[in-house]
């Protein structure tokens, strides 16, 4: 039935389209990285027009390498209890700038290395959750408006179980999985993980359903395109902006949950963190003693660190969508 | 000339909660290498629900009977994996309306891609050098695959969409109302390449649309529908300049005629709405609207008769009216307005 009777006209796609004459580059991977670093230079010209975005990202530098650097210039034998350098209680001086806790040690060293813990399980966590709530935000999404029958059912279970983890109390939840797992960051990271992301999933499900009406689905669907490369080609690309806002949100969320926990004792006593800090002071009675140098920076800097966060999502956001970028 | 898809007794009924509603009652169409069929009717009379069931593209709540040939093979009963691989190698689609149907957060060039990495048709490598081949030949520098679709005009995405069409080099491309969202100069080009396209490379084509002039002019049959029904066709310049079925010859009345005073100075519309598919009146669906409607009307539901038959019973043109058929045959038709 396939007899190319009626096709005579047409040139054979095989042999002919191989002999085509390309002017083809001399080295196809040096045009390729050429490519990459002319869409990465536009990318932070449109960022470095977002002046929030840029005192947001100079901050999360700072405290980046500030983080990294930390053993380099903090004394890890200084943040013991038996070895401490100075004495309970000192108040602010050029020695120790930022006074000393009631076991001698300095406070700044304790918010330098502290960095390290929260920024390390407010990213993990962050992604943990912003995965999950993608996948099964999109899964969700793109099932309930173009699948089967079984299809549907898949949708409605997943966001059922979404609803589920919805309605419980964040905090009670992350505080029984601390309980349970054995004790250590990769507890903190997960239970904070398997806690926050309904709002992600639901927020992309809502979202998915929007694009998945729109009439480039469609063509997607009448050129051939399944399940998967409906989902990753034309809905994931256009869910990013809000997952992106979603992300930033989360690492400052993430950051203060962390601190939570720490606060409330579920942490590691091991590592140092802002929260661990905060509880240590509690414990210690710093606030009827007076003892502003040990609550107020590791307070500040969860405060910094979650604001820096929102700014530089709100200007990447801007960027990465084309729309958003055009209409400045 | 080979025929290309042959669609035979097309019914597709939707569910609704309040009953079923069937938009598409028994339809027959065929469509030659080569060769442009047109589609008119009045919204609603179901020639995109046709559209989108040649490539089972309708949401599941519309069931469809009847068979598609596409190149002799059931579009129908196909396995889900056939059908993937038919979709766009076998058949393409040109929607309506460019701007929506292109992905608004992709470069165009990757969405003219898109077809040939799914089917790969075209080595990875070489798809690059492929969109600005296909860009070129709808008249596009091939600079403009690097562009996002909101920076394109109106009749620039279109031809997008028709380079994304030709990805695959398909041997049907369903344009359904291509055209209609553009201005009538972006529309006579962009019909054009179409025509030429087609007509060069023996590319099927069905070219859906309400405005009857522009059918004409770029299609070699015309089939007119009517709540679901084909109720005329046949070769497009006979069934523009003499309709035989009264909706026919009143769309086709519809549309002044340039250099002829008398349209001018009469148009004529169609007064009345299309029936409610879901209860269409018994006999000839067309009936209540019908300026030579009888009471033989109420009582035959009118098959395709051949008009003006020759000796043999056959002709090129067929309608579905009881002035054309058996029952009053020629002469009457000719005091239809």
């Amino acid at each position: 039935m396939s007899a190319p009777t009626g096709r005579g006209s047409r040139p054979d796609p095989g042999p002919e389209r191989a002999t085509t004459p390309v002017p083809a580059p001399p080295r196809p991977t040096a045009l390729a990285w050429r490519r990459r670093r002319a869409a990465l230079a536009a990318f932070a010209r449109s960022y470095a027009r977002h002046r929030a975005g840029l005192v947001g990202l100079a901050v999360l530098l700072a405290i980046s390498v500030l983080a990294l650097a930390a053993p380099l210039f903090v004394d890890e034998a200084g943040l013991s209890i038996t070895r401490a350098p100075g004495d309970p209680y000192e108040p602010p001086s050029w020695r120790h700038p930022l006074g000393t806790d009631n076991f001698g040690r300095s406070v700044l060293d304790l918010v330098v290395w502290g960095a390290r813990v929260s920024l390390t399980v407010g990213f993990l966590a962050t992604f943990v959750s912003v995965a999950l709530g993608t996948v099964i935000g999109i899964t969700a999404g793109h099932f309930a408006s173009s699948g089967g029958l079984a299809g549907r059912a898949v949708s409605t279970v997943l966001m059922r179980i979404t609803d589920w983890f919805l309605v419980l109390p964040t905090l009670v939840l992350a505080v029984a999985l601390a309980a349970v797992l054995p004790r250590g960051v990769g507890t903190i990271v997960l239970a904070i993980g398997l806690t926050v992301w309904p709002p992600t999933a639901r927020l992309v499900r809502a979202q998915t359903l929007a694009v998945e009406a729109r009439p480039y689905v469609e063509r997607a669907r009448a050129l051939g395109g399944g399940h998967a490369h409906v989902m990753v080609w034309h809905v994931l690309p256009n869910v990013t902006p809000v997952v992106l806002a979603q992300t930033t949100l989360l690492v400052a969320t993430s950051i203060i949950a962390e601190s939570t926990l720490s606060f409330l004792g579920m942490g590691d006593p091991a590592t140092v963190s802002w929260g661990g800090v905060l509880e240590a002071a509690r414990n210690a009675g710093a606030i009827s003693a007076g003892i502003w140098w040990y609550m107020i920076p590791p307070g500040l800097a969860i405060a910094v660190v979650a604001l820096s966060f929102t700014l530089c999502g709100r200007a990447v956001e801007s960027v990465l969508n084309p729309r958003l970028r055009e209409a400045r | 000339m080979t025929t290309l898809l042959d669609v035979r007794d097309l019914r597709v009924t939707y569910r609704a909660p309040g009953g079923d509603v069937p938009a598409v009652r028994g339809v027959d169409l065929t469509v030659e290498a080569g060769g442009t069929l047109g589609l008119a009717g009045e919204s609603g009379s179901g020639k995109s629900t046709v559209a989108l069931a040649l490539l089972r593209l309708l949401p599941g709540t519309a069931h469809t009977t009847g068979e598609i040939l596409l190149e002799g093979e059931d579009v129908l009963t196909m396995r889900w994996g056939r059908l993937r691989a038919v979709r766009w190698v076998g058949a393409a689609v040109v929607f309506q309306g460019a701007l929506h149907a292109l992905n608004p957060v992709r470069r165009v060039g990757d969405q003219i891609a898109e077809p040939m990495l799914i089917h790969r048709t075209v080595a990875p490598g070489r798809v690059r050098d492929r969109v600005a081949e296909l860009l070129e030949r709808v008249g596009l520098p091939a600079s403009r695959a690097g562009d996002h679709p909101h920076r394109l005009s109106g009749g620039q995405r279109q031809r997008v969409m028709i380079a994304m069409a030709l990805a695959c080099e398909p041997r049907l491309i369903i344009a359904d109302e291509a055209t209609t969202a553009l201005d009538v100069m972006i529309q006579a080009q962009v019909l054009e390449l179409l025509g030429g396209l087609t007509s060069e490379q023996g590319i099927g084509m069905i070219m859906i649309s309400h405005d009857l002039s522009v059918l004409a002019a770029h299609c070699d049959r015309l089939a007119v529908m009517y709540a679901g029904r084909v109720v005329e066709q046949g070769p497009a310049t006979e069934v523009v300049r003499d309709p035989a079925h009264p909706y026919a010859s009143a769309l086709s009345s519809a549309f002044p005629r340039i250099g002829d005073p008398a349209s001018r100075l009469a148009p004529r519309g169609l007064p009345g709405e299309p029936p409610d598919p879901a209860a269409p009146p018994p006999g000839c669906v067309f009936r209540p609207r019908c300026v030579s409607a009888q009471d033989v009307c109420a009582a035959v539901d009118p098959p395709l008769y051949p008009v003006a038959p020759d000796s043999d019973g056959r002709s090129p043109r067929h309608a579905a009216c009881v002035h054309v058929g058996p029952v009053r045959p020629g002469p009457e038709r000719k005091e239809l307005p």
